[in-house]
């Protein structure tokens, strides 16, 4: 037996480990069968976002060759009716269900990445750092997030990239709180101490240690709060803050209510983009739930 | 700014509530204890205020463009016009005398001079407060109490067919955008759809033709569907905190005592669970006071309530700075406010907070 074995064998070794409890967490979840309708809700609709350049093709946002005229009832050519510039609404729905998810995964990402960056360094640096970054924490708090995201949009350009950012910076303080804690107490275990000893930084504990640790924790907050980000993003186009330039689904509903479809009842025209905002939204709660029943069992229990 | 405070989750308030602080003081009176932790707390509120007014300033100015040029937006103006008006709005002055001018200001609640309506931000807002409390208070009053109500049966037949509907519900209700709802409920009520009349008015207050009861009538004809709007998306996260504080209240000894007792479940539920379990969702039910104000922007635009969201709305569409920062400052302002109450409420009603 050679000696490039070794870290061959300690790789397998960790992955098997890793296997096995992604096995167990998926048995644990299977018996959570509101996540299931969650996760299967989710991969209806990322099926038709992904395939929504085969079925429905980047033409279908284009108002300039539209292929109906505008505003009309739901027919065997266009499902669910026209919109004001003669644009197939069932086109757009499909369509905009891939801006929808898009902003709604980045902004999530964006705000659990500063939150768990914050979080792990007050938790492990503790001290000055520490009271420093917590302070800039609970200000983010006492702050209306949703007032905040909007005065930030209207500041910045109008841009997808825009709302990205708003709804990033704004929404991290509650994972940083979270990640804090736990930080602290996976740093009080033993292993850490003999990582320590061993001659491990702080940059190797941070990054081998406790990240992992925090991991699934900060997992279920990234489920929880893309449905956050993706009803904040529908608010913010609904304002005329969102891109001009591309449909998302809160777009759509501030094209229906400027087209006067309220006044004229237009059921057809305004129901669809809400009733998907609700639907992926209700999906990635229901499965940010049944993860975090799972990871805590206290909670499980509820 | 405590863990009290900024607790969304009943696990965070849990964690505040079995924090050993202020273990020094343990041997003073409980009287000067709690005016210690007020002390703290009142403190931390005026950090939180100044940090508001702080970013109110420096956010709006880093706004690129010229806030005269917006003001004058398709005029003809001379440049000495111009100068004047930046002489008038204080923006030709040093930026540190310009944020210095503008605290010193709003701690006298002067909050500068709208744009748009030639008037000062102050009376606007103080204007339209009143159609915001009455909306977001009554609407907050029901939500709060149709969640206790539900959580508390949801909880106590935990995982019937009555608490599965109960929390699917409100949680499909909560994933939906308060304002596409107010829009349907417009669609459904208000339009009139087929031969079905408009039921409830479309937007707006009152219609202005009545007086006395009839005008109180009249503007609770209006309140129906922004009511129904608000409580409709907002009453999940107090049944869901409800439910799950009572659900970790009822493996407690005291509950099997108080059986054993030969209580009726009914007499153990109301007299020894729901007031322990209503303790976080109290503190809950403050920070969301602080949310609402800021959360009714869309269902008051929607409905054209007159209050301060409506108010923000316009501000924003001009953008009109010294309004948008007002209101940025007012709704900040509630939040911190709230937060206060909360803290301030929460040692009276559990014991083992603040000793």
């Amino acid at each position: 037996m050679t000696t490039t074995t070794v870290p061959d064998k300690a790789g397998s070794l960790a992955w098997a480990r890793r296997r096995d409890s992604l096995a167990r967490f998926w048995r644990s979840y299977r018996t959570h069968r509101a996540g299931l309708y969650g996760l299967a809700g989710l991969a209806v609709i990322a099926l038709i976002a992904l395939t929504a350049p085969l079925t429905v093709g980047e033409d279908v946002q284009s108002v300039t060759s539209a292929p109906g005229t505008a505003l009309e009832s739901p027919s065997g050519q266009f499902p669910l009716g026209t919109d004001q510039f003669g644009r197939s609404l069932l086109g757009l729905l499909i369509w905009g269900a891939r801006i929808s998810l898009a902003v709604g995964l980045l902004a999530a990402a964006l705000s659990v990445a500063i939150g768990t960056l914050v979080g792990i360094l007050a938790g492990h640096y503790g001290g000055w750092l520490s009271t420093a970054l917590m302070r800039i924490t609970d200000w983010f708090l006492v702050m209306p997030t949703l007032v905040l995201a909007i005065v930030l949009a209207t500041v910045m350009s109008h841009s997808l990239w825009t709302v990205i950012l708003a709804i990033g910076v704004t929404s991290w303080p509650t994972t940083a709180r979270l990640v804090r804690a736990q930080t602290i107490a996976v740093e009080s275990r033993p292993y850490i101490e003999r990582a320590r000893a061993l001659g491990g930084g702080h940059g190797h504990i941070m990054s081998r240690h406790v990240l992992p640790n925090v991991m699934p924790l900060v997992l279920a907050q990234t489920t929880l709060g893309i449905s956050n980000a993706i009803l904040t993003e529908a608010t913010l186009a609904f304002l005329g803050l969102g891109d001009p330039t591309v449909v998302s689904w809160g777009g759509m509903l501030q094209d229906a209510r400027e087209a006067g479809a309220v006044s004229s009842g237009h059921w057809w025209y305004l129901a669809p983009p809400g009733i998907a905002i609700a639907l992926v939204a209700l999906s990635f709660t229901l499965c940010g739930r049944a993860v975090e029943a799972v990871l805590n069992p206290k909670l499980g229990a509820r | 700014m405590t863990t009290a405070s900024s607790a969304d989750t009943p696990a965070v308030v849990a964690e505040a509530r079995t924090e050993p602080r202020g273990r020094r003081f343990a041997a003073a009176g409980p009287v000067l204890t709690y005016l210690r932790y007020v002390g703290g707390k009142l403190a931390g509120a005026v950090v939180s205020l100044f940090a508001v007014l702080v970013t109110s300033f420096f956010l709006f100015r880093i706004i690129p463009g010229d806030p005269v040029r917006t003001m004058t937006h398709g005029r003809q103006v001379s440049v000495e016009q111009l100068a004047a008006l930046r002489g008038q709005f204080g923006l030709d002055l040093p930026m540190w005398q310009q944020f210095t001018d503008y605290c010193g200001k709003a701690l006298t609640g002067d909050l500068g001079t709208s744009y748009q309506f030639h008037a000062p931000v102050g009376s606007l807002i103080a204007e339209k407060l009143p159609a915001t409390l009455l909306l977001t208070g009554t609407a907050v009053v029901i939500y709060s109490a149709l969640g206790i109500w539900l959580g508390t049966r949801s909880a106590w037949r935990r995982g019937g067919l009555g608490d599965r509907f109960n929390t699917g519900l409100a949680l499909t209700l909560w994933s939906v955008p308060s304002f596409w709802l107010g829009l349907l409920l417009i669609i459904a009520f208000s339009v009139g759809a087929g031969p079905v009349p408009g039921l409830f008015p479309t937007g707006g207050m009152e219609s202005g033709d009545t007086t006395g009861f009839g005008h109180v009538l009249d503007v609770a004809h209006h309140m129906v569907l922004p009511v129904l709007t608000l409580v409709a998306v907002q009453y999940a996260q107090t049944l869901l905190v409800m439910r799950s504080s009572l659900i970790d209240e009822m493996g407690g000894d005291y509950l099997t005592t108080a059986r054993a007792k030969g209580l009726r479940d009914d007499a153990v539920r109301r007299h020894h669970a729901v007031p322990n379990a209503l303790l976080p969702t109290v503190t809950m039910l403050f920070i969301n006071l602080g949310h609402v104000a800021a959360g009714s922007i869309l269902v008051e635009t929607v409905f054209s309530w007159p209050g301060l969201g409506g108010l923000f709305y316009q501000a924003l569409s001009v953008p009109d700075l010294p309004l948008v920062q007002g209101l940025f400052v007012v709704f900040a302002g509630a939040m911190i406010l709230m937060n206060l109450l909360a803290d301030l409420l929460y040692p009276l009603l559990d014991p083992r907070v603040g000793r």
